[in-house]
């Protein structure tokens, strides 16, 4: 295995794209090292992301973030407006892992290792995120949505990798929030994950809406029935129980030593609805 | 496969190694440098033994390859007693017995003292959760918590 460091997005791009066998970018490593000791992964070349501006700083610009892939989770949690503009975005990230994996642990790296139970990934999908992808044939947004494309894999080319995730300029009267169900208090892997995105019109009532479920699939699936549910109201408890039932009929997981496929369905509805309900209150400024 | 060369600075002491790419910090600082005061308890990031501040930030040095440390600033809990004086939390946990077989302490003292540094006042739920990833197989916590929070009111000022 050799070893680099990139001080550029370029050079990163084309030692990544250089290399013959099999090349992985560094960013915190939380994920990385733990599979380089398993033997899960044996890479030819490691390419270490963090020397690069642009990896590694929050930017905001009219109301819009970019978010350097390698920011760790708490450098999210001290930026100064993230927290409150994206608070289900910033609770995602910063439920990963413990303080000191906090220290390390990038959106980028949750992203891309591609777990279906990855924490941050459903409140940036339900905030509409992009990422910027750079590699050897030069520069393209994509959804986030779109790069997992099942357990441990993703969407990324030869050579390419995640340099920014971007946050579009937050609506008006708008709000997120992320739940996650653990079996422990700390220190788990989601058996469900839930985020919800809501924007209220001038009379307080949802017009748009959506809601994210990660661990239950795949890869973390939107609920387009669920947000449905949610337009016209506010979010009172019919809205509520009819998000409830969207999520837990839209969850398709697997049973494991965590919990059982019918426990996590009913989960799913049970997170939607309180992250549905928290992101309500905190458009209307109650919260 | 040539070594790597890193020019790193280890408790205010500028340091010089060579190491295997796929080396870890922690195996460079036990093995390399002979500071083998980070313990080794699980290699994942679960336990928190091998706890160090790499610029000032607290991380898993079993989660850091050696050559990342490259022109950065690691401290390890052999630089938290001065001489011979221990730090609050250090001398706190043998005060309440906070330890039986020791080897999760000091991960223990590290993460202990980025929390004080950070926050003079913490309340046990936020200890608590801010030493979640250090596990100790041997006390069951109260101990190790009620050391901490006394190490915090005598850094206050408070007498206990
Ligand atoms: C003790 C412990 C607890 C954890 N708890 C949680 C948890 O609660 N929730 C959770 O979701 N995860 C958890 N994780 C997993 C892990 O911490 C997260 O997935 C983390 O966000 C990974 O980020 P990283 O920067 O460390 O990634 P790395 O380990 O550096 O990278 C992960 C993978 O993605 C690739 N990669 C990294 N960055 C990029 C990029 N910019 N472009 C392309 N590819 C890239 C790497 O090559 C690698 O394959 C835990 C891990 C540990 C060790
Ligand atoms: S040895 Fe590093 S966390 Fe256990
Ligand atoms: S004292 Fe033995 S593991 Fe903590």
């Amino acid at each position: 295995m050799r070893f680099e460091v990139a001080d550029t997005l370029e050079g990163a791009a084309s030692l990544l794209a250089g290399e013959q066998g099999v090349a992985h970018v560094l960013a915190g490593g939380t994920d990385l090292l733990v599979q380089l000791r398993a033997g899960m992964v044996k890479p030819d070349l490691v390419v270490d992301i963090k020397h690069i501006e642009a990896t590694r700083t929050i930017s905001e610009s009219d109301g819009a973030y970019t978010i350097g892939a390698a920011v760790a989770g708490a450098e999210m949690g001290e930026h100064r407006t993230l927290a409150s503009d994206w608070p289900g975005v910033t609770e995602g990230a910063e439920l990963i892992g413990s303080t000191q994996v906090q220290g390390r642990a990038s959106m980028g790296g949750n992203l891309c290792n591609a777990s279906p139970a990855a924490d941050s990934v459903p409140a940036l999908i339900a905030a509409g995120a992009t990422c910027t992808v750079v590699g050897p044939g030069g520069t393209r947004d994509v959804a986030v949505a779109d790069i997992p494309t099942g357990p441990g894999s993703n969407s990324l080319g030869q050579g390419e990798f995640v340099a920014t995730i971007n946050l579009p300029k937050k609506a008006a009267n708008s709000s997120d929030a992320y739940l996650r169900m653990i079996p422990r208090t700390e220190m788990d892997i989601a058996i469900v994950g839930a985020a919800a995105n809501v924007t209220l019109g001038d009379d307080g009532t949802i017009m748009a809406a959506k809601i994210v479920l990660g661990a239950v699939a795949p890869t973390a699936i939107e609920v387009p029935e669920a947000g449905a549910a949610l337009v016209g109201t506010k979010a009172d408890d019919d809205a509520l129980a009819a998000v409830a039932a969207a999520c837990e009929a839209a969850a398709k997981p697997i049973s494991d030593k965590r919990g059982s496929a019918d426990y996590r369905k009913k989960v799913s509805g049970v997170l939607a609805k309180r992250a549905a309900k928290i992101a309500f209150d905190r458009a209307s400024g109650n919260a | 496969m040539s070594k790597i060369h890193v020019s790193t600075t280890v408790n205010g002491d500028p340091v010089e190694f060579l190491c295997e790419p796929q080396q870890t910090l922690l195996d460079v600082l036990r093995d390399e440098l002979q500071l083998t005061g980070s313990k080794e308890g699980c290699a994942s990031g679960d336990c928190g033994a091998c706890s160090i501040e790499l610029d000032g930030r607290l991380v898993c040095s079993c989660l850091v390859l050696g050559a990342e440390a490259e022109g950065r600033d690691v401290e390890t809990v052999e630089s938290i007693a001065v001489g011979d004086t221990l730090h609050p939390v250090q001398a706190k946990i043998l005060e309440h017995g906070a330890l039986q077989c020791g080897y999760c302490t000091p991960g223990f003292v590290v993460a202990a003292k980025a929390l004080l540094d950070r926050n003079p006042d913490p309340t046990e739920t936020e200890v608590r959760y801010w030493l979640a990833g250090n596990l100790c197989r041997c006390t069951g916590y109260d101990k190790i918590v009620g050391a901490v929070l006394d190490a915090a009111s005598e850094m206050r000022g408070e007498t206990s």
